[in-house]
């Protein structure tokens, strides 16, 4: 049997090695062999290393393990562990998906176990990629601007019904695993005509924010190229959070899009009111 | 020797939670240059993890609730060690704090009346906790990264602090114009420190070493619950605020007191400590041992008998609502229960993983079918949670839980109005804070904690800026700084982090975990001792660019640092209060309710003092208040 990991040298700092066995419960344990994007930021290759596959590990364990073991310079980022916190994104056996969140049991174990950082973004090393565009771009986006408080006390009043598809766009946890997916960035490298899945949800947070007034869609159309995406729906399927990204977010948008800007009606009304009044 | 990059500001802001955050868009709304450093990315930080909510007393759900109720719960939770002036101005202050990141663009969850929704939650006593879901903290930090970031503040990501520096110049411009509180004998210490004006680091894609030069520092790092192996707490939480602080010569306060969240998964090994939510027992879940029993009512400590049900069926008619019922066991203080857990798996009468069950399945047996869809609603990331990462069905099978390391309820001591620390210019606000929660803290408090003293700190940081000059950096300090650094990546030989950080968070675990004796505590300080001797040689091969070997190197001294700490205060406090139960001393003594234990360097050796400092009085109106609400 394969030597649990609890024997060996070094462990990881989080990774817990399997306790001394209660009982027969080290059934699943195996060798897992992994391949793994190995890269100073310029070229790159997969290398191969064998580490302990034991019950209920995640991809991420993998990883920490032959840190531990074997390559102590492999770098990885990640924070949670919980997939709270969208750091860990990779590609698993070319799935894009958070690694914490990702359970050996869930892959196949007679084929090696291929890691590599997510492809739309800049290489940094090894499974860490250049993610500040995304910080860049949620930038541009103009910011929350609420109404005048409803109540003398300064506050709002919403109904739950009202906010509830707002809410479901703000379970985003940042992973930019959409963004990863999405041909307009990963093909055609749209970055600056295009913000991407992740901030079509975060422009439709905002502009279905029963608070907000200000006015987005103009920029959707012009600045950030809503126009490109085609609906294919990658993003939504790759959602660890399950936004309905398509259905909810962006093709709203793109309806609002078409209403100010393509709809005879609204375009003659548009000569007498520059800005459709009320939202959402 | 190496070069470095240098970076100017007003204010400098370490660590980008909910604390830092908040401390870094009032600097800057009082119109300081600020620089926000943090070790991840932003939006990462731990603040994303909480879950139940944000204490505030705006009485939306129940109008009996106000600021004196939410200061006395307060202060009982935390066993009247804490600094009242914080309790004191958080519970005044949190509904605004609230209301603020509604106006931010928060959507918080809303009563019938389309007010914020406000939930139970432990130790206080009407509805107070702000929420959305079980994503509070996401909800928070989400808010205030995208405000923050229209306010022109400079962000650093995925960095490390690695030295606070000291002013090395004029003298007496740190000494003028402390504000510190004078009562509290601060001010008398604060005369005598060196002021604090920037800090040395490095960024880790790159491994290059930067100077932040500031007039004011708030530190905004967390927690220290990486120092034990099994805990709810991401890797970030390495105690470097609080080892920060302490080396530049700072007082640490009330380290003894860490609390053990009781529910922790167990099983499987790789999410081993991760957070099972208090609001599974809320909903009717049950603990039990390996035989069935239902251990929980065995030990009702004498205090509790009267608020606690009888039998299953009076907790059941309570967590359904009926006013006239009494909790059930499982919802006592998280360190009774953790204690009680403790004790049960010990005794040989745990679980295959070596925890207790918790059984929310079982209402099925009320509910009927209706009871499946029920858990899945009302604790939707729970049933995720353990679907994804244990493959299994909590509506159908009991979970195993047991105590995970959450929360360090010490920290830097501050003066309760400015948040500075003794030493001056140098601020700390949320958990690396000391003062608000005393010997334990209540679910719900936290995130109040981290607006309320996050904009403190950043309008007495931007004070403290306009009112003094730009330091001197010598450059002495940050040599020493950059040699001490680089040891591990120039060492040939030596030992892997990882192994030192492994032991040391098993030895914590082992010896000053939730049952703590001096004996065990005596071996732990050895320990520590012949720990940070193997860590003055471990080597981190590699280079610079994001090794993650190196940044374990370097996060170790201070993770030993703050295991000191709480081990030496764990010990000078001979009694069981709060979050700190000591077998040998299994009683509250009254003598040990008149003061903190801090920490700081000092003596011919510059070895870790610990100093037992008088709470001071408290003001007879507040006495009042807390006599009126018992």
């Amino acid at each position: 049997m394969a030597k649990p990991a609890a024997d060996k040298a070094y462990s990881t700092p989080d990774a817990e090695p399997a306790r001394p066995s209660p009982g027969p419960s080290t059934p699943g344990t195996r060798r897992g062999v992994f391949k793994i994007w190995r890269s100073d930021g310029t070229g790159g290759e997969f290398k191969e290393y064998t580490t302990t596959v034991s019950e209920g590990m995640v991809v991420l364990d993998a990883v920490h393990q032959i840190q531990a073991e074997s390559a102590p310079d492999l770098a990885c980022r990640w924070n949670c562990k919980a997939g709270k916190c969208g750091s860990c994104s990779a590609e698993i056996n070319g799935q894009p998906k958070l690694m914490c969140m990702t359970r050996m049991d869930q892959l196949p174990a007679d084929t090696p176990t291929t890691i590599e950082p997510m492809r739309a973004f800049p290489p940094i090393k090894d499974l860490v990629t250049d993610v500040s565009w995304n910080f860049r771009v949620k930038k541009r986006i103009a910011p929350f601007k609420p109404r005048k408080p409803d109540a003398p006390d300064g506050t709002w009043r919403m109904q739950q019904a009202d906010v509830d598809r707002v809410q479901e766009f703000r379970k985003c946890i940042e992973c930019f695993l959409c963004q990863d997916v999405c041909h307009v960035l990963r093909d055609h490298h749209k970055h600056e005509e295009f913000i991407g899945p992740r901030f079509y949800v975060h422009a439709a947070a905002l502009e279905m924010h029963p608070l907000d007034t200000a006015d987005r869609v103009s920029d959707l159309k012009n600045e950030f190229g809503i126009g490109y995406c085609n609906i294919t729906k990658c993003c939504t399927k790759v959602c660890p959070e399950h936004i309905t990204i398509t259905d909810n977010a962006i093709i709203p948008l793109k309806e609002r899009v078409v209403d100010e800007f393509f709809d005879p009606l609204t375009r003659l009304l548009r000569v007498f009111r520059p800005k459709p009044a009320g939202r959402p | 020797m190496n070069s470095y990059e240098t970076h100017e500001h007003d204010v400098l802001v370490i660590g980008a939670g909910g604390a830092g955050l908040r401390a870094a868009i009032e600097a800057s709304a009082a119109g300081c240059s600020v620089a926000l450093v943090c070790k991840s990315l932003l939006g990462k930080a731990h603040t994303v993890m909480a879950e139940g909510g944000m204490a505030a007393s705006m009485a939306n759900v129940d109008d009996r609730d106000n600021w004196k109720v939410h200061f006395a719960d307060t202060m009982r939770g935390g066993q009247y060690l804490n600094n009242w002036v914080m309790a004191q101005h958080h519970a005044k202050e949190a509904p605004a704090r609230v209301r603020e990141l509604e106006a931010w663009g928060a959507v918080f969850d809303r009563t019938a009346d389309g007010r914020i929704l406000q939930r139970n939650f432990g130790g206080h006593r009407y509805p107070r906790l702000a929420h959305v879901g079980d994503r509070t903290g996401l909800e928070m930090i989400r808010t205030l990264q995208d405000y923050g970031v229209h306010r022109g503040i400079d962000v650093f990501m995925e960095m490390t602090v690695h030295t606070l520096l000291l002013d090395s110049g004029a003298s007496d411009l740190g000494r003028s114009a402390l504000r510190a509180d004078t009562s509290s004998g601060m001010s008398a210490r604060s005369a005598d420190l060196p002021r604090v004006i920037g800090a040395f680091g490095y960024d880790r894609p790159r491994g290059q070493f930067r100077v932040w030069k500031a007039r004011a520092v708030v530190l905004a790092t967390g927690g220290i619950g990486k120092a034990f192996r099994i805990t709810s707490n991401s890797w970030e939480y390495t105690g470097d605020g609080h080892a920060l602080a302490y080396e530049a010569g700072a007082d640490l306060m009330d380290m003894e007191f860490v609390q053990f969240h009781p529910t922790g998964m167990v099983w499987p090994p790789s999410v081993r400590g991760l957070l099972v939510t208090e609001g599974v027992r809320g909903e009717g879940g049950r603990l039990l041992n390996k035989d069935g029993k239902r251990f929980m009512f065995d030990d009702v400590p004498p205090l509790y008998r009267n608020q606690v049900a009888t039998d299953a069926e009076e907790g059941w008619r309570y967590v359904t609502g009926d006013k006239n019922a009494n909790r059930p066991p499982e919802l006592l203080t998280r360190d009774h229960v953790a204690r009680c857990i403790n004790r049960e798996v010990k005794a040989g009468r745990g679980s295959p993983h070596g925890g207790v069950y918790l059984d929310i399945a079982w209402i099925k047996e009320k509910l009927g079918g209706a009871a499946e869809a029920h858990i899945k609603k009302k604790l939707p990331s729970m049933y995720h949670q353990f679907h994804t990462l244990a493959g299994l069905d909590i509506t159908k099978e009991p979970m195993e839980v047991g105590p995970t390391t959450h929360y360090v309820m010490g920290g830097v001591r501050v003066d309760g109005d400015t948040q500075m620390s003794t030493v001056p210019g140098l601020f700390a606000a949320g958990e690396v804070a000391a003062g608000l929660h005393g010997a334990n803290r209540l679910g719900g408090n936290s995130l109040s904690d981290l607006v309320v003293f996050g904009k403190r700190a950043g309008e007495h940081a931007a004070a403290f800026a306009k009112e003094h000059g730009a330091g001197a950096v010598n450059p002495a300090q940050v040599e020493d700084a950059q040699r001490r650094a680089l040891g591990p990546l120039e060492r040939k030989t030596g030992e892997n982090p990882y192994a030192i950080q492994h032991d040391l968070q098993g030895m914590m675990q082992d010896l000053v975990g939730i049952v703590r004796t001096e004996a065990e505590m005596t071996r732990a300080l050895e320990g520590i001792k012949k720990l940070r001797e193997r860590a003055a040689s471990v080597a981190a091969p590699g280079s610079r660019e994001y090794n993650p070997g190196w940044n374990t190197a370097i996060d170790l001294s201070n993770l030993l640092t703050v295991s000191e700490a709480v081990t030496r205060a764990a010990l000078e406090r001979k009694e069981s209060r709060g979050a700190q139960f000591r077998e040998d001393y299994p009683a509250k003594r009254d003598e040990y309710a008149a003061f903190n234990i801090v920490l700081r360097r000092g003596g011919v050796t510059d070895a870790m003092q610990v100093v037992r400092e008088p709470l001071r009085p408290m003001p007879e109106e507040l006495k009042k208040v807390i006599e009126e609400n018992k």
